[in-house]
C-alpha cells in the first residue's frame, strides 16, 4: 500500500465512524424523554462525529489552505457547542417538561431562586456585550 | 461581582491581556486565510486592534501560567473522555429503555471566572454532563448528569468532576490555586456541604 492509499483509507474509516455518530446523536434527540437528556445528544456525540469527520476531510484533501479552515471549525465547535446546550438547558429548568420522575436526585431544585435572585441584582454581568 | 473582591488589573496585566487577545485574532485571522503572508499577518493586526477599540473584552483576570505538562496531561485525558462520553450517549441512545439522569451540585475550590467557564466547557464535553446553571457567588457548578442509576454513582460523579478541576488548575492556575487544592485533597472537606458561606 501507497503512503497516499493508507491515508485515504484512514480518511474512509473517520468519515464513517463520524457519520455513525451523528446518526446516533440524531437518534438520541428523538428518543431521550426530556429536553436535558436531548442537549446531551447535542453536545457529545455530535461534536466528536464532527471532528472525526473534519479529521476524515483534512487527511484526504492534504492542502494547507483547506486544513487551517478545518481547523478553525473544530475549534470553534469545541468552544461553542456546551455553550449551545447549557443556554438551552439554563432557559428549560425548571419546566413541567423536565421528567422528575426520571431524576435520580435534584441538588438545584433548593438553590433555583436564589441563584436567579443573584443574578437579577447584577444586571450588567449578563449582559453579553459590555461597553466600556 | 460583588461580593468577591477583585485585585484591580495593573496596566501591565491589561497590556498583557491585550497582548494575548492580539495574538489569538490575528492567528484566527491567518487560518481563515489559509496562508501565512505578511499581508495576512498586518491585515490581521489592524482588524484586531480595530475590534478590540469597538468591542473591548470584559477583564478576565489570568493569575496563572500554563505549564505545558499537566496542560498535555488535560489534553490527552479530554480526548479520551470526549470519546468515552461519545460512545456512552449513542449507547443510551440505542438501548432500549429511558436513561436515569441526575442534577448534582459541585461546589469548585477555586473560584474564578475562569476556572468555573474552563470546567464548565470541559465538563459539558466529557462523560454524560452539562452545565444547567453556575453560580458564581459560591462557585458551583449545576451539572446534569444522565445514564446514571443510582446515588453511590452521583458521589462518584462529583469526585470526576473535582478530579477534572484539579487537572485544569494544575494546567492553567496560579501557584496560590495549586496550593488551595493540593491542601484540600489532603483532608477533605466534604464536598457535598453547599450551605456555607461563599469563601
Amino acid at each position: 500500500m501507497t503512503p497516499d492509499e493508507i491515508l485515504d483509507t484512514v480518511a474512509g474509516i473517520c468519515l464513517v465512524a463520524g457519520a455513525l455518530l451523528c446518526v446516533a446523536a440524531g437518534i438520541a434527540l428523538v428518543r431521550f424523554p426530556d429536553v436535558l437528556s436531548r442537549m446531551h445528544a447535542a453536545a457529545k456525540p455530535q461534536v466528536l462525529g464532527l471532528l472525526l469527520v473534519l479529521l476524515g476531510c483534512a487527511l484526504r484533501l492534504r492542502t494547507g489552505v483547506d486544513i487551517t479552515t478545518l481547523v478553525l471549525v473544530g475549534l470553534f465547535q469545541l468552544a461553542t457547542a456546551p455553550v449551545a446546550a447549557h443556554m438551552v438547558g439554563r432557559t428549560a429548568y425548571p419546566h413541567d417538561d423536565i421528567r422528575r420522575d426520571l431524576l435520580i436526585t435534584d441538588e438545584l431544585a433548593g438553590h433555583i431562586d436564589r441563584i436567579r435572585a443573584d443574578r437579577a441584582g447584577e444586571p450588567e454581568e449578563t449582559s453579553p456585550v459590555r461597553t466600556a | 461581582m460583588t461580593s468577591q473582591p477583585k485585585a484591580p488589573l495593573t496596566s501591565r496585566d491589561r497590556r498583557r491581556n491585550r497582548a494575548v487577545a492580539v495574538t489569538g485574532l490575528v492567528t484566527v485571522w491567518v487560518l481563515l486565510w489559509g496562508t501565512f503572508s505578511w499581508a495576512n499577518v498586518i491585515s490581521g493586526l489592524v482588524v484586531a486592534a480595530v475590534l478590540l477599540v469597538v468591542f473591548p473584552l470584559p477583564p478576565v483576570t489570568f493569575a496563572g501560567r500554563i505549564r505545558p505538562v499537566p496542560l498535555l496531561r488535560f489534553l490527552v485525558r479530554f480526548l479520551r473522555d470526549l470519546v468515552v462520553a461519545s460512545v456512552q450517549v449513542a449507547w443510551l441512545a440505542v438501548r432500549p429503555g429511558e436513561p436515569h439522569s441526575a442534577i448534582i451540585a459541585v461546589r469548585l475550590r477555586v473560584n474564578t471566572d475562569l476556572n468555573l467557564t474552563l470546567t464548565a466547557e470541559a465538563l459539558s464535553l466529557v462523560p454524560g454532563s452539562l452545565i444547567v446553571e453556575a453560580d458564581r457567588r459560591t462557585g458551583t457548578l449545576y451539572v446534569h448528569v444522565i445514564g446514571i442509576r443510582g446515588l453511590d454513582e452521583v458521589e462518584r460523579f462529583r469526585h470526576g468532576v473535582r478530579e477534572l478541576e484539579a487537572r485544569i488548575v494544575a494546567a492553567v492556575g496560579s501557584a496560590e490555586e495549586r496550593d488551595r487544592i493540593r491542601h484540600d485533597e489532603a483532608e477533605p472537606s466534604g464536598s457535598a456541604e453547599l450551605e456555607g458561606a461563599p469563601t
